[in-house]
């Protein structure tokens, strides 16, 4: 696996997606700075991490969206590359024009930082291959505004077409109100675009990668990733 | 050249911010708010004084940057 993990000034989380990169492909990632015209030659994963790009001025992910590596990035998504955006990197996604809808304030107001649960909704996707369909997960959320909405059509449409991939739910795996965190549309808390190779999420697979953090639950995603990678190649 | 951009969110839209802050007023015992709804204000300076230029730069901006307009409208207004 050759990643690149976006920089932007304000990210917090790109060592952490460097070092869940690392732990489970057995490489280091690039780190690539938000200036850069383009991607490192053979780039087979494009990473937007989390954190507070650009302190969330205008709205989260708004001027990250515009950087001069995004255009890099959209190009590199039109000839099929995979790119996954986590938590501010999912809300830059979408900013970017690369994935519908958006990321609003979270329907309680408070920022939420704690485990949740999610359903994984399919695993015949470079994104889910590491876990079976239906399959319950635990995973770590930071975010004040992961509140995904989209007009009704898109939303049908996401459905329709099974780009919903990830799902708040409780523990035994149940999709209700209730665990429906930050009242997001459908409770989705992951998608992919059309074609399938661009995932934006608001949880943080890599906050559960390693036994010290107390689970392992979000190794799925990547070592899925390395799969699909390796398979590909 | 001076002008204004108005950005509020679309009609139907959840504001979870604007609910707050209507229910803020209420408590304050601020009589007669039916409702809230928050917005932003650009209060922003060009150089130049062609006024189309100026309209079709301001466009730019809002369309680019200063309003998702999967969920915000903009309104332009030109100061003498």
């Amino acid at each position: 696996m050759k990643a690149a993990i976006l920089v932007f000034p304000g990210i917090n989380r790109d060592r952490d997606m460097a070092r869940a990169l690392k732990l489970i492909s057995g490489h280091e990632p690039a780190m690539v700075w938000h200036a850069e015209t383009s991607l490192p030659v053979g780039t087979d994963l494009v990473v937007v991490p989390g954190g507070f790009s650009y302190g969330d001025y205008l709205r989260c992910g708004a001027i990250a969206a515009r950087a001069p590596v995004m255009d890099a990035v959209r190009d590199y998504a039109a000839k099929g590359g995979l790119v996954l955006g986590v938590c501010n990197g999912f809300q830059i996604l979408c900013e970017s024009g690369l994935l519908p809808g958006v990321l609003m304030r979270n329907a309680g107001l408070k920022f939420i930082c704690h485990d949740v649960h999610l359903r994984v909704e399919r695993s015949d996707t470079p994104f889910t291959r590491g876990y079976n369909a239906g399959q319950v997960i635990r995973v770590p959320v930071a975010h004040g505004e992961g509140n995904y909405e989209a007009d009704e059509e898109t939303i049908k449409r996401l459905e329709g077409e099974g780009r919903v991939l990830y799902r708040y739910c409780s523990a035994d795996g149940v999709v209700d109100e209730a665990s429906n965190i930050n009242g997001a549309a459908q409770s989705i808390a992951g998608i992919v675009n059309d074609r399938g190779n661009v995932l934006g999420m608001m949880p943080h697979p890599e906050n559960h990668v390693e036994d010290i953090m107390g689970c392992t639950d979000g190794r799925g995603l990547f070592a899925g990733l390395v799969q699909h990678l390796e398979k590909a190649a | 050249m001076k002008a204004r951009v108005t950005v509020t969110l679309k009609t139907g839209i959840l504001d979870p911010q604007g609910k707050a802050i209507e229910g803020a007023l209420k408590s304050l015992g601020v009589d007669g708010v039916a409702s809230v709804r928050q917005g932003k204000v650009f209060d922003i300076e060009l150089a130049g004084a062609d006024k189309a230029k100026a309209e079709a730069a301001l466009k730019e901006a809002a369309d680019k940057l200063l309003a998702n307009t999967v969920i915000e409208n903009y309104a332009i207004e030109l100061k003498a």
